[in-house]
């Protein structure tokens, strides 16, 4: 069960011909695959095309209607791989990743299905994970279009621009044998919208019915010396191909006058932010009427250099709105421009920064900064004078804390990481290394557990150059998603090959949970389409790796350490692996919670347990959080002028995992904590009991307190 | 506040573009908020476009969504996908620090950004681990604030969503209906909130209460009066007790008030005798300190010296832990009301030394001096209690041990207590600089927690005050010892306090 539904949006799906769809980008490329008659559609979770995983998986209902066929795939390369179907068979095929990472990971079946060409449609759906909001290193996509020779679509990120290049990806793939990329950033995923639908298409040819059929060719094989001639088609058919449909069909755009002294050449996903640019210099309107003549690369690769030089005719100097680096098309450009030989200047990082975001007002920056210097003319008199300086406002650079993400409330892994914390002060520090996932928290404050990441399932290889072990034991860290990921054979399987000496750590939380809480393998949930509940321990077994160590609850945090020191010091040889297994909160009460209130409500007895402090008895040194950084635990001024420091509080969004006492407990930090469980609809032999015992309680107290002063409810 | 015209020649048109930014700590619901302000503006006639930046950073990172939108024709707008420094004209802040975050980032600008931003604070991690005070000042925000929106509306809005049963995007929209930044009508807001389908009752109720509170003017902070401390209970100690309060009213005005609270902190602790003793120690520092210095040294002492003398030990723990008021208040704060059982589970994990400092002191040192015999009293006593104070055998342990105040004088933890705080006064008083002597006083702060955190506690106060004889006869030596203080609260294990003794031997 995904962390967000779309059952509800899901109707959406089924708008048929001169309707209108509203809703989120996502949800708009789910329903233009279906108008395009897709036949198979695959691939793997990751910010920002999660949900499209989870619109797909939510839609298998209607999926199986038209006679789609949907693979959760094992990774982005078996998701890669899966367009070999559209190789030989005239079937359209989709698969959905994120960029640059699981492209990275794609890149191998990416190769090869580019070199063998496809006969079926073959789009890749990237979310392009670049700028503010994104988890991975700041990287490009476009480079493995350039290197492979597919195609690469990036529309203006509006509904029907986003709707129209899927089609259109599908045609140019088929028109050329080419796969074709869809880029889409974080932004237009996310984006609301409307666009006109049409009515869902079956494919001509079904996967089913391919089965019925099947066919084969030697020339598509990647071998010699059919690869070499694979290369030459590349280049002397496809890609004049994608050319001449790139031009006919009018894939690229371009707006403004005919005649100017300059023009600007744009990615079609940055249109948006560059018309915003121009509305404020006074030199577009609000429908993005502009006087700057905008060439709108929809399709950034393959660059048509013909289309290109005609845009560039009669201008002294032509900018290229590029973000990221290495700055590919204006390398590209320029290339284009020099071997026409022409005078046009182009303009581009010059005036733009090489790395990073280019947010509003990087844009209006750059392109005011490009205007004045090569048209000012153009520019109106307010936009050349000098902004009137506003008033000063203080600056808060050093009053606003950073806030990374972090564990959510009542995290299984918080305890892991405590217990971590624990032994490593009783064994001193130790070499870890981490692996992709909610654990990579850990590297954070207040824990500062791990210290490098390598990829998705790599935690334990990157810890490989010392598997022969030493003095102290490397441990490394890997999730359920990455060990199902390719962990198990990268990481795992390299572990017990290699006799390595080391500790590895599986946080086992039911989900691959940092992508949003999709089913893996290993997952407790009961899946109608796909096989789950397969212990990691047995998996770890089967490799060959005999000290496997399972840990059912997570939140005994002295068992956890207990476990995690004998790791650590035990004799055995050959690797040695912990299964920390608990299941995600935040999936568990958005499964839980509705059952508790029903339950509540039907009059059931229910225990609900929630955690406090008793703020007399916290003396404010904060060492339960420096090995918790529970959003609930959070801190609080006490009215009490003798206190200078604020004492801990626990706040209601509190869901009782009980990691505080656990740890207040085996840290022996304090007896500040306390677990309050109140218990709705109690047996009424229970309450009877209950309240002959508060009877008591109540006596001894009332006594006590008749003899003393009392100070309490005074300020 | 005045309006400045906008510096640049847009096109007069874009004025129509409404801009709004939502900046949230992931988790607090901006999606749920993002999403009634645009059906709020499509079902009135407006084109609206949302983007958000979700991914990772909803795990309890700072999130942004962004809102545009015009009033619909037959043209499609080109809206812009992210907000953009100095053009933003509503910014909706979830927390205070992210309406720091608004402002830091620019987009708060006092030509047009009308700010909504709840005042309630979560804490960042930074700001929490601190072993001191780390908490970011939300008046610096505010202060902020002031210069650079062009309204402000602004409310505790996590507060009143929890009051009325609902969460803070209910509040939110409310505060920003109420700030009259969008051109929709109160009704129109309502609508929307009914059209989401979801809660629709309870966010009704944190919007209409919201709503209100943003319309009131802003309340002003009061400083909490200084009430007297009268204690409840027989009549014998509470004429005691108002002998001892005459004491502290003879004593001048700002050693009285900090006096007050002590006073009350030590016979909660042990009783009126001991309350009395502080007053004995106050009063002797009173009779020789400065008017002129405003007994700053006299009212610091009265603080800590409070502090010092209401030690924690077993005894305050066991007797806090089993009082009927503080049933009364868990069973309030946790909704345990009539038809409900409370359970009440307390993580106790005393160690040998815990158990020791209750013994009479010298029996307790002799003990103390035997290894074996610590390791026969922890392996009995010093494990992990889980202890279920709603039940008798464990509410009765605790109840009894919280009795033992008459013991207290002659344990072991006792003595110690009497000797360290005996040594730090004489410490203080023996300084021939005046703000050195306050200084030393304050180091007491450096003291807090239990077993392993007390022990480190303790060992940074001896190590700040064991640069006194560097610092001696220094003009700036006050200073210095503050700045040490400050440095051995700033991490756990010190490393700003090894630094800056390291300064201060640098020039000592």
């Amino acid at each position: 069960m995904a962390e967000r539904s779309f059952k509800e949006e899901i109707a959406k799906l089924r708008l048929g011909e001169g309707e209108t769809f509203t809703g989120e980008g996502i949800l708009a490329i789910t329903k233009a695959l279906l108008e395009n008659g897709v036949g198979y559609v695959g691939g793997y979770q990751g910010a920002p095309i999660s949900h499209l995983m989870d619109v797909l998986a939510d839609a298998e209902e209607l999926l199986g209607e038209l006679g789609v066929r949907y693979e959760a795939n094992a990774n982005e390369a078996a998701a890669a791989a899966m367009l070999a179907a559209s190789v030989h068979y005239p079937i359209r095929g989709a698969v959905t990743f994120k960029g640059s990472v699981g492209v990275n990971v794609a890149s191998d079946a990416l190769a090869n299905l580019a070199s063998s060409g496809v006969t079926g449609g073959a789009l890749v759906i990237v979310g392009e994970d670049y700028g503010e909001g994104s988890s991975i290193m700041q990287e490009r996509t476009h480079a493995f279009a350039m290197k492979s020779q597919f195609w690469l679509l990036d529309p203006r990120p509006n509904l029907p621009c986003i709707v129209k290049a899927v089609g259109d990806g599908f045609e140019l793939s088929e028109a050329t044998n080419t796969p074709v990329m869809l880029m889409v950033r974080i932004r237009s995923c996310h984006v609301t919208g409307t666009f006109a639908t049409k009515d869902n298409r079956r494919p001509t040819l079904s996967v089913r019915d391919a089965l019925s059929a099947p066919r084969s060719d030697f020339a598509r094989v990647v071998l010699p010396p059919m690869s070499f001639a694979h290369e030459q088609d590349k280049i002397r058919t496809r890609w004049p191909a994608a050319e001449r449909f790139i031009r006919e069909r009018g894939l690229n755009e371009v707006f403004g006058p005919k005649e100017a002294p300059v023009g600007i050449v744009v990615q079609g996903g940055h249109y948006n932010g560059l018309i915003r640019a121009l509305q404020r210099l006074g030199l577009a309107d609000i429908f993005g009427e502009t006087q700057v003549p905008i060439y709108v690369l929809n399709v950034t690769y393959p660059l048509v250099a013909s289309e290109f030089l005609e845009f560039c005719e009669g201008k002294g100097e032509v900018l290229v709105v590029e973000e990221g680096q290495p700055e590919f098309i204006e390398q590209m450009l320029s290339t284009h421009l020099y071997r026409a030989g022409s005078p046009v200047r182009l303009r581009g990082k010059d005036v733009f920064p090489m790395a990073g975001e280019y947010t509003g007002q990087v844009m209006l920056d750059a392109v005011g900064r490009f205007l004045r210097e090569a048209a000012p003319k153009l520019l109106p008199a307010v936009a050349l004078a000098p902004n009137a300086p506003g008033p000063v406002i203080p600056d808060l650079s050093k009053t606003v804390p950073i806030r990374p993400p972090g564990f959510c409330t009542g995290c299984p892994e918080r305890p892991i990481f405590a217990a971590m914390k624990l032994v490593e002060k009783e064994l001193g520090k130790h070499q870890i290394s981490a692996d992709i996932g909610c654990h990579l928290f850990a590297s954070l404050p207040p824990f500062e557990i791990g210290g490098a990441t390598m990829g998705y399932g790599l935690g334990p290889a990157a810890n490989a150059a010392f598997d022969g072990g030493g003095e102290r034991r490397p441990v490394s860290i890997i999730g359920d998603g990455g060990f199902w990921h390719n962990g198990l054979s990268s990481s795992f399987t390299n572990m017990a090959f290699n006799k390595s000496d080391g500790v590895a750590i599986v946080v086992d939380n039911y989900y691959s949970a940092a992508t949003g809480g999709q089913d893996i393998m290993s997952s407790r949930a009961e899946n109608p389409t796909k096989a789950t509940k397969h212990p990691i321990a047995k998996a770890l077994n089967g490799v060959g790796i005999t000290w496997v160590r399972q840990v059912d609850r997570t939140y005994d945090v002295r068992r956890m350490r207990d476990v995690i020191r004998e790791a650590l010091t035990t004799d055995a040889k050959g690797p040695k692996v912990i299964v920390a297994s608990s299941e995600c909160m935040l999936n568990r009460q958005r499964r839980e919670k509705p059952l508790r209130t029903q339950a509540i409500r039907e009059g059931r007895r229910v225990e609900a347990p929630r955690f406090g402090v008793d703020e007399a008895v916290c003396t404010g040194d904060h060492a339960c959080i420096r090995l918790s950084g529970c959003p609930s635990l959070s801190l609080k001024k006490l009215d009490d002028p003798l206190r200078d420091d604020p004492v801990a509080s626990i706040d209601p969004s509190c869901v009782g995992c009980g990691n505080c006492g656990e740890v207040a407990d085996a840290a022996v930090l304090c007896p500040s904590f306390y677990r309050a469980d109140v218990v709705h609809n109690p047996a009424p032999w229970e309450a009877r009991w209950a309240g002959w015992r508060a009877r008591v309680i109540g006596w001894l107290q009332a006594r006590r307190r008749a003899r003393r002063l009392n100070f309490e409810g005074v300020a | 506040m005045t309006v400045q015209e906008p510096v640049t020649a847009a096109d007069p048109r874009l004025g129509g573009i409404i801009k709004l930014a939502v900046l949230a700590v992931g988790g607090q619901g901006g999606g749920v908020l993002t999403g009634w302000i645009e059906d709020l503006a499509r079902a009135n006639g407006y084109a609206a476009q949302a983007t958000s930046v979700a991914g990772v950073a909803q795990r309890t990172g700072a999130t942004v969504y962004y809102v545009e939108m015009c009033p619909v024709t037959d043209r499609a707008p080109v809206f812009s996908l992210m907000p953009a420094a100095g053009d933003v004209d509503v910014l909706i802040a979830a927390e205070m620090m992210e309406a720091g975050r608004a402002i830091l980032r620019g987009f708060v600008t006092p030509d047009r950004t009308t700010l909504v931003a709840s005042t309630h604070r979560a804490l960042a991690v930074s700001e929490k681990m601190v072993p001191g005070d780390g908490i970011a000042s939300s008046d610096e925000v505010r202060a902020a604030a002031e210069v650079a929106a062009r309204r402000i509306v602004m409310a505790d809005f996590e507060a009143i969503a929890g009051a009325n049963g609902s969460v803070i995007s209910a509040s939110l929209f409310g505060g920003l209906a109420a700030s009259g930044a969008l051109p929709f009508p109160r009704e129109a807001f309502e609508a929307a909130i009914r059209a989401g389908g979801k809660g629709i009752e309870g966010s009704l109720r944190a919007f209409g209460a919201a709503y209100e509170a943003a319309l009131a003017a802003p309340l002003a902070v009061e400083a909490p009066a200084v009430q007297p401390a009268i204690g409840a209970g027989p009549t014998h100690l509470r004429g005691e007790w108002e002998r001892l309060l005459a004491r502290v009213r003879r004593m001048p005005e700002p050693v009285a008030e900090m006096a007050g609270a002590g006073l009350r902190k030590v016979v909660d602790f042990q009783d009126l005798r001991y309350g009395a003793e502080y007053l004995d120690r106050l009063e002797a520092i009173v009779a020789r300190d400065d008017a002129g210095r405003g007994h700053l040294l006299s009212r610091e002492v009265a603080k800590h010296l409070a502090n010092a003398m209401a030690y924690d030990d077993v005894i305050r723990v066991a007797d806090l832990k089993t009082r009927d008021s503080r049933f009364r208040r868990i069973a309030g704060e946790m909704g345990a009301q009539e038809g409900r059982l409370l359970h009440l589970t307390e993580f106790m994990h005393p160690r040998a030394e815990e158990i020791v400092g209750l013994f009479p002191a010298p029996l307790g040192a002799r003990l103390e001096g035997s290894a074996r015999a610590m390791r026969l009293l922890g392996r009995v006593f010093a494990r992990g209690r889980r202890l279920r104070t709603d039940r008798l055998p464990s509410f009765l342990l605790l109840h009894a041990l919280g009795g033992l105040k008459d013991w207290r004088r002659r344990t072991l933890r006792h003595g110690r207590e009497v000797a360290h705080r005996e040594a730090w006064l004489a410490l203080a008083l023996g300084q021939q600089d005046y703000d050195l002597a306050v200084e030393v006083i304050r180091c007491r702060r450096l003291i807090k927690g239990y077993s392993d955190t007390h022990a480190r506690g303790l060992s940074k106060f001896d190590r700040v005050l064991e640069a006194l004889p560097l610092l001696k006869g220094r003009p700036d030596a006050a200073e210095w010892l503050r700045r040490l203080r400050e440095a051995a609260l700033k991490d756990e294990a010190g490393k700003a306090l090894d630094d800056a003794l390291r300064t201060v031997r640098s020039f000592a």
